[in-house]
């Protein structure tokens, strides 16, 4: 742009003054990538938050008669497999089904026996998982035919049961929502300690910066996700304790790029403008340090929380992550990777959801990075 | 001169595809450039000078597309496959840019990249180049050439490198240089060093040069022919003197009238003196690390004396490293500093920051890069009143936002500009928000670091101008920092010239200018062609 | 260069010394220890397990006897792999991770440097964007779900190649844990590569090179390459500690006898002198790795070259 003689008071043509950020966010809405990241991820926790409210089984809830059965849309249990629960628990009453039919929810039944049959069999009938509120409509035959209606219960799994008969979908839910959860909270945790170092380190800088630079220098020599295992085996596997560790060693990045944009930020003219007029260290901080930070470390935190996931799915693998019956996608994907050939829907429910997020933090953490960086990448 | 068109450069147009549409840079121009004449092509940021020869060269950027037509000896060179353009670029047509900082890859030794043009458009193997690399390193003037062939770029200086590029550019012989801004990135000295260099080499290889440039003074000394551009077109072309002389268009009279002019008469000998710097020191250390201590200091401002009457301006002239900023940042006590230094009636040496702070208000600072110093992340309006939080924290939200408004008036700008977002604006309307950023709090000292550096000529006549007329209304004293000894002219009353942190020459304005006593000022101001 | 070495090494000492420290007392002050089994021990067999392994003593005298044991290159007895101390576990282990690491790391250092540079040089086209989603997919796949997929589909569908183990150490049994183990690696050499190959490409200098006429070819791999290796270089130190020093999910699942499990089984089973040995492993691994970065960073710029 070029300002001309003639002109001196004309402002810019544009009819709406945008600020920095509502520039990005412009750039950022029209990566396509990026925004539909966006939308994945939104989709992804509004499936594991509120999901539950949605289905009627539990995390916990164990279906003895449901040990690992495949995803399907179709209600379990099929009409062949009730006619075969149904002979069994027959079978179990001592008595012969003559007669099954099921109609919507109810079933219809009629057993014969040589002897007359206490009315009490139908106990047996609820003991099952598939049947129950089952009554006797008509005693015949001198009582020696049982005439029974009841209630068939049929589950949906949508996703398939694991090794002790629970609701993978519902699993998949619970999985998300500590997956997300230790990710958000250990970047926060990160992003606390890397802030406050980095920014002390990189504002105060000559002797303090080096000492607390070559501290960092050396916990980077430290193996670190060695010793989140140590912590963790050694402190117990509390969610708390999993987020906070991983947050304590990821927090080296943060510090490293928060003091190199304080360093940079001292620099700059507007900096030492703002000295001039007279502002002390602290307003200096508020009013130009931080606002400035914002964008690196918004873009950083989009790198740590995919990495925080893996490493909560590393200690999964482990077996050191949550501890049952509460679960993550990672500790879900390990479960699954170990049964791959006999129940590959273990594996392949979690991992779609673990890898479809970690994707889109990715694409969103890119886009995120250009439109607050408009360098052309 | 030979009259021979060798570049013909027929109705060329640059364009660049932006989220916001296609943005033509170069709006279908026509050029010549005969065979061994300087031909100068000068405009303004923006104009489209640089880009209509990176189009000719294929070297714009992704998003850009040249169009048109531009044959070099009949060889048409715009849609010319990259093979065949890079049998042209490097031997028959070479360019040389105005980063020599950036320019030359850092990994590689000056020989080595010297002698591979000449491998890939001559053949023959990297020893023979290397014979001749050294040949050119003499003839360029880098001393010690044998020795300084095997350095790399950041072991030289950046004129050295300036050199080293010019080297590059000469060694297949060229037909065309082009000289991209060559010596803006340069002080004064060395940039007229390179420019004698470049004519006495014009002169022995009897090459076309294309000498593309904002700076006038440049152009009057050096070009032949001058093609005036201006927002992607050539508004005028024509022969030196002609042009000089008798300029035909409207943007070429403004361009020429651009020059700053004018004295600054002296304040009155009784007035009160307002700032006083005695002995003025300021050391930075050098070296050391974590264990320890620094291994030496750099005394970057040594010794000085000045005293600042009120209505005064003192300029302060220096190149790169005289230390003349940290003298003015010194003086306003933002840097630690030996010596006696004295605001009004009191001495402000021994003052630490909270004691210095209500008298920040009267004692202002404006930067050299408009962009820097303003706070992407605030508006103009929050930008220009934060003094105001700082010394006037009692005003109103109203009341601020009319010294707002004032103060934007003051300057020249739109009240509705406060609103806004420092980029929205141009370098020459964001320095005059940082000058009103600095007049809001009505101060009576401004320290004015190269305020005008960074801008074009003709918006540099307008922020001189309203600096000028700010300080008669508000009977304001200066000092006023610059390399550029046409501005401090037109500016200062007393001049003071700095080297190596001393001063080497001071005194009245016209004194300096007209008996220059110091063979040091005198090498100045031949350097900056206003003599 | 030699004094530079030097220095770096003396160093390197402290920063040793300091990590040793942090994790002796990091698992010190843990609570349980190695005896503390489900089914406690008797009273006096604890005693004595205790005096023998020397736990009785105060924790400074540990800590002393621990460093100056440490010198010498004793890390004292497993607790648990009773019959070995930890130098032999370490010795037998070591060779094993340390083959299968080399593999893995030229296979990522190789295929993502030249993924990058593809993508880099393509960027914005259908290539660059489908280069970019794999590298996306190897980092965000968990390699204990690559290492049984890849199982399942070249061992057990398609049997080309072994499922697991050692085996006689040929290539065909370590084709599978090498890729497992170098995807998420090679993901990260690419991503790194294609970011800084397309700031190089922007460079000012490298306008020069083709102000020059040289050959696009020239211009690449002499000008751009060379300026895009310095951040892959100086990631190579953490990459190839980690990868040398063995992957414990990776040793796991493909039954491979390496170092990489027992800071895991060590960790777990309270047994110190393993873990501590297993951490001053891989330290060593990261301070020599990051010195011999320093010096190929020197060597390939000028700028940074220490004589």
């Amino acid at each position: 742009m070029t300002d001309m003689v003639n002109a001196p008071l004309a402002l810019p043509p544009e009819t709406k003054s945008r600020s920095l950020f509502q520039l990005a966010a412009m750039r950022f809405r029209r990566n396509r990538a990026a925004m539909a990241g966006c939308v994945v991820l939104v989709l992804i926790a509004l499936f594991s938050f509120l999901g539950p409210l949605f289905i009627s089984h539990k995390y916990d809830q164990v279906f003895p008669s449901y040990v690992s059965v495949p995803p399907s849309l179709e209600a379990r249990p099929d009409a062949g497999s009730l006619q075969e629960a149904m002979e069994g628990v027959a079978g179990r009453a001592r008595v012969t089904l003559k007669e099954f039919a099921v109609e919507g929810q109810t079933f219809t039944a009629t057993v014969t026996s040589d002897q007359p049959i206490d009315p009490r069999t139908t106990r047996y009938f609820d003991r099952a998982n598939e049947f129950d509120a089952t009554t006797v409509v008509a005693t015949e035959d001198d009582g020696k035919t049982l005439k029974l209606q009841g209630n068939v219960s049929r589950e949906y799994f949508f996703f398939g049961t694991d090794s002790n008969g629970r609701d993978m979908l519902a699993r998949v839910m619970l999985g998300g929502q500590i997956s997300i959860a230790v990710g958000l909270l250990a970047s926060i945790v990160s992003l606390g300690i890397g802030v406050v170092y980095g920014a002390t380190s990189g504002y105060i800088g000559g002797r303090v910066d080096n000492v607390m630079m070559r501290f960092v220098e050396i916990l980077y020599s430290l193996p670190f996700v060695f010793l989140v295992v140590v912590l963790v085996v050694f402190f117990g596997r509390s969610f708390i304790l999993i987020f906070l560790v991983i947050g304590a060693v990821e927090w080296l990045d943060m510090a490293r790029i928060v003091r190199g944009q304080t360093l940079a930020l001292k620099r700059r003219e507007f900096v030492g403008a703002a000295q001039a007029l007279g502002l002390t260290d602290w307003q200096i901080i508020r009013r130009h340090i931080i606002p400035n930070t914002i964008g690196p470390v918004v873009v950083f935190v989009t790198v740590v929380v995919p990495k925080v996931i893996l490493l909560e799915s590393f200690l999964s693998f482990l077996g050191l992550g949550v501890q049952a019956p509460l679960t993550s996608w990672g500790a879900l994907i390990s479960e699954g990777a170990n049964n791959i050939q006999s129940a590959p829907w273990l594996l392949i429910f979690p991992a779609i959801f673990f890898v479809v997020t970690l994707f889109s933090l990715n694409f969103a953490g890119d886009g995120l990075r250009d439109a607050l960086d408009p360098k052309d990448r | 001169m030979a009259a021979e068109s060798i570049l013909t450069v027929r109705n060329m147009k640059v364009s660049f595809d932006t989220p916001d549409g296609t943005v033509e840079a170069v709006k279908g121009i026509d050029l010549d450039v005969k065979s061994g004449e300087t031909l100068a092509i000068v405009g303004e940021s923006g104009s489209g000078k640089s880009q209509t020869m990176m189009g000719i060269m294929g070297l714009l950027a992704k998003n850009g597309r040249a169009t048109g037509s531009a044959s070099y000896r009949g060889k048409e060179l715009i849609g010319l496959p990259m093979k065949e353009l890079n049998t042209v670029r490097g031997a028959k047509i070479t360019m040389i840019f105005q980063e020599p900082m950036t320019s030359l890859d850092p990994l590689y030794t000056i020989g080595r990249q010297i002698a591979e043009p000449i491998v890939y458009h001559r053949g023959g193997s990297f020893a023979e180049a290397k014979a001749r690399a050294l040949e050119l390193l003499e003839l360029v003037g880098i001393p010690e050439p044998a020795r300084r062939i095997n350095s790399y770029p950041h072991e030289l200086s950046g004129g050295q490198r300036q050199r080293v590029m010019i080297a590059m550019a000469l060694a297949n012989e060229p037909d065309i240089l082009i000289a991209d801004e060559p010596t803006t990135a340069l002080d004064v000295t060395i940039q007229a060093q390179i420019l004698d260099l470049l004519k006495s080499l014009q002169q022995k290889f009897g090459m076309a040069v294309v000498l593309i440039t904002h700076d006038l003074g440049i152009v009057r000394h050096f070009a032949s022919r001058v093609a005036v551009m201006r927002r992607g077109e050539v508004v005028e072309t024509g022969a030196t003197a002609d042009i000089f002389e008798r300029p035909q268009a409207d943007y070429t009279r403004m361009l020429l009238a651009a020059e700053p002019s004018g004295r600054k008469a002296s304040p009155p000998d009784n007035a009160p003196i307002i700032l006083e710097g005695r002995n003025v020191c300021v050391d930075y250390r050098t070296g050391g690390g974590l264990f320890k201590s620094a291994s030496g200091t750099f005394r970057a401002v040594d010794d000085i004396t000045l005293r600042l009457k009120q209505g005064q301006t003192i300029g302060i002239v220096g190149e790169s490293g005289s230390g003349k900023s940290t003298l003015g940042r010194a003086l306003l006590k933002l840097l630690p500093a030996s010596g006696h230094i004295r605001f009004e009636k009191t001495d402000i040496s021994d003052f630490g920051r909270s004691a210095m702070r209500p008298l920040r208000q009267e004692m202002q600072l404006v930067f050299q890069d408009p962009y820097g110093s303003l706070s992407p992340r605030q508006t103009v309006g929050e930008i220009i009143t934060e003094g105001l939080y700082v010394h006037e924290p009692q005003l109103s939200r109203a009341e601020r936002d009319r010294r707002a408004v004032e103060a934007l008036k003051e300057v020249g700008l739109d009240p509705a500009a406060r609103n806004r977002y420092p980029h929205e604006f141009s370098g020459g309307q964001r320095q005059r928000i940082a000058i009103a950023r600095a007049m809001i709090l009505k101060p009576k000292v401004v320290i004015l670091d190269e305020p005008t550096s960074a801008l074009d000529r003709s918006v540099q006549g307008q922020v001189i101008d309203l600096l000028r007329g700010l300080q008669k209304s508000h009977d304001l004293s200066y000092i006023f920092i610059s390399h550029d000894l046409s501005v401090i002219k037109a500016m200062s009353d007393y001049v003071i010239v700095m080297k190596n942190g001393k001063i080497v020459e001071e005194g009245e304005t016209d004194a300096i200018f007209d008996a220059p006593k110091q063979a040091y000022t005198q090498t100045l101001m031949n350097a900056a062609f206003t003599a | 260069m030699f004094s530079f070495v030097l220095r770096r090494l003396a160093s390197a000492v402290p920063t040793l010394f300091i990590v040793v420290t942090i994790s002796f007392f990091l698992m010190r002050f843990a609570p349980g220890g190695p005896f503390n089994l489900e089914r406690p021990l008797p009273p006096q067999t604890m005693a004595n397990l205790m005096r023998t392994y020397q736990l009785d003593q105060p924790l400074w005298r540990q800590y002393v006897t621990y460093i100056t044991n440490a010198v010498t290159g004793d890390f004292g007895p497993s607790y648990i792999y009773k019959d070995n101390t930890v130098a032999e576990l370490i010795a037998k282990g070591l060779p094993y991770s340390l083959e299968l690491g080399f593999y893995a790391l030229l296979l990522a250092l190789i295929g993502g440097v030249l993924a990058g540079t593809i993508a880099a040089l393509r960027q914005n086209s259908v290539l660059d964007f489908a280069i970019m989603s794999v590298s996306t997919i190897g980092v965000t796949v968990p390699n204990f779900v690559v290492g049984p997929v890849l199982t399942l589909v070249f061992a057990i569908i398609l049997a080309w190649l072994p499922a697991g183990s050692w085996g006689d150490g040929s290539l065909r049994f370590l084709i599978l844990p090498m890729i497992a183990l170098a995807l998420p690696q090679l993901a990260v050499f690419a991503r790194l590569t294609r970011g800084s190959m397309i700031e190089a490409l922007h460079t000012d200098h490298i306008r020069t090179a083709r102000a020059y006429g040289l050959p696009a070819r020239t211009v690449v791999i002499t000008h751009a390459m060379r300026a895009a290796m310095l951040p892959v270089v100086s990631y190579l130190a953490p990459c190839a500690a980690a990868l040398l020093t063995g992957s414990a999910v990776i040793e796991t699942i493909f039954t491979i006898p390496g170092v990489g499990r027992y800071f895991v089984l060590g960790a777990i089973n309270r047994d110190y002198t393993l873990v501590m040995g297993t951490v001053v492993l891989v330290a060593i691994f990261v301070i020599v790795f990051n010195l011999l970065v320093d010096i190929i960073y020197g060597l390939l710029d000028p700028r940074v070259r220490h004589d």
